[in-house]
């Protein structure tokens, strides 16, 4: 009965996954793609889970599978974080989940700034203010020390910030 | 007063942790100081938790897609056992082992009815469930060649489909529906005004029809073709019988 198990554990959080699998790689037909090999892949890891947070568990599997996609694909929105952390122009944002809520003009934007932000970035910021996250359990999805989760995810925060600053400015300007 | 630079770097990762949750008492109390009489830092604690209130608006969970939800269920979760009528049957073997089985007979008369009813239950609340306006069929269409193709990528296997409308049950559609926790194909007929829901998911045997009730459904269960079948309808049992010896009959 491994099978009724492992659904019993992992499709409970089949929502989170593909909430972060489109963030990770945008397009829905491939963040479909990611989610599915990552059951899959989750499923031969079975025997290996124990019984840690499932969540946590998932996402990382979910995560893996998702950078491999991005190395594979060189998705040429993708760019790789200077160890500087510097990231000071912007990428395109593509097409990504952002695209598809009919939210306030704000919220749009800030989506779109959050797609823009290099992967290690984004990632940690949408563990943390989507799936409210622990930053212990950040640091095991995403194989990373607690420090650099927490430098990451300043990084990040800093770069919207700023970016919500610019925006705001432009519209003040008459 | 103004602090060092040093002394700020250090706090920025503290205002962050203090944000995320993730402070501790005494590192809360060292934060608190800092930052009523540092205004870069105040001021940076200000954007922060009102970026993380933007965010927290901003972003949402996204639902994973029907066909995908349903291609993972089919794929991970075992076949369901809804046994029509072993009740009695596991019974009379439980009694037949005598008075030292008393107690697990009155064990097995307490559980197995219960058991039983369950699979009864959830077929005639799946077909309940469809009657609500709009609920009945995800494909609707009286061609069978358009219904059977459309169940191809929702569920792992073809479900065979065919019309009787020559006899008076006429295919109306289909749909997906949630039996013993996977998706399950349903065959929608109508026979007169009469909904019929024809549940059919693979499984060995071949069993000749046999009819229940419940709440007033009548049910018709069989199986044969590698496939287990099940017919819920507010017909009465005799009509819907009929229903299922026409699929049993046909070449």
């Amino acid at each position: 009965m491994a099978d009724a198990d492992f659904a019993r554990i992992a499709l409970p959080h089949l929502d989170a996954a593909y909430t972060l699998a489109r963030w990770l790689v945008r397009e829905r037909a491939a963040a479909e793609d990611v989610v599915q090999e990552a059951m899959l892949r989750a499923l031969t890891y079975f025997a290996s889970y124990r019984g840690d947070d499932p969540r946590a568990w998932l996402l990382r599997i979910v995560r893996n599978t998702a950078y491999d996609r991005l190395a594979r694909t060189r998705d040429a929105r993708e760019e790789p974080l200077d160890a500087q952390g510097a990231h000071g122009h912007l990428a395109d944002p593509g097409r990504g989940p952002e695209g598809e809520y009919a939210a306030s003009e704000a919220s749009r934007r800030l989506r779109e700034a959050l797609a823009t932000l290099p992967v290690e970035l984004r990632e940690c910021i949408v563990l943390r203010e989507l799936e409210e996250m622990s930053y212990r359990d950040i640091a095991r999805i995403t194989g990373v020390p607690v420090g650099t989760v927490m430098s990451r995810l300043f990084r990040g925060r800093q770069l919207l910030v700023r970016l919500g600053q610019t925006a705001g400015a432009k519209e003040s300007l008459p | 007063m103004t602090h060092s630079v040093a002394a700020c770097e250090e706090m920025r990762l503290l205002i962050q942790a203090d944000l995320d949750r993730e402070l501790d008492a005494a590192a809360t109390a060292v934060l608190t100081a800092h930052v009523q009489d540092c205004p870069a830092c105040a001021a940076l604690q200000r954007d922060l938790g009102d970026l993380s209130g933007r965010l927290r608006g901003a972003l949402m969970a996204e639902r994973a897609p029907a066909a995908l939800r349903a291609a993972l269920e089919a794929k991970l979760i075992p076949a369901p056992v809804i046994p029509l009528r072993p009740a009695r049957t596991r019974l009379l073997a439980l009694t037949a082992f005598g008075a030292g089985a008393a107690i697990a007979a009155a064990i097995a008369l307490a559980v197995i009815p219960a058991r039983h009813d369950d699979g009864l239950a959830e077929l005639v609340a799946g077909h309940v469930r469809a009657l609500q306006p709009g609920h009945l069929t995800d494909v609707v269409s009286s061609d069978q060649h358009t219904v059977k193709p459309w169940f191809d990528g929702r569920i792992d296997y073809a479900p065979p489909v065919v019309d009787f409308a020559a006899q008076g049950f006429v295919l109306v559609g289909g749909r997906l529906d949630y039996i013993g926790g996977r998706p399950v194909a349903a065959l929608v007929y109508r026979k007169d005004k009469h909904p019929i829901d024809l549940f059919v998911w693979p499984g060995q045997g071949n069993a000749a029809p046999e009819t229940s009730g419940r709440d007033g459904y009548a049910v018709v269960g069989w199986s044969g073709e590698g496939m287990v079948f099940r017919a819920v309808s507010d017909l009465n049992g005799p009509e819907l019988a009929a229903f299922a010896a026409l699929w049993r009959r046909r070449p």
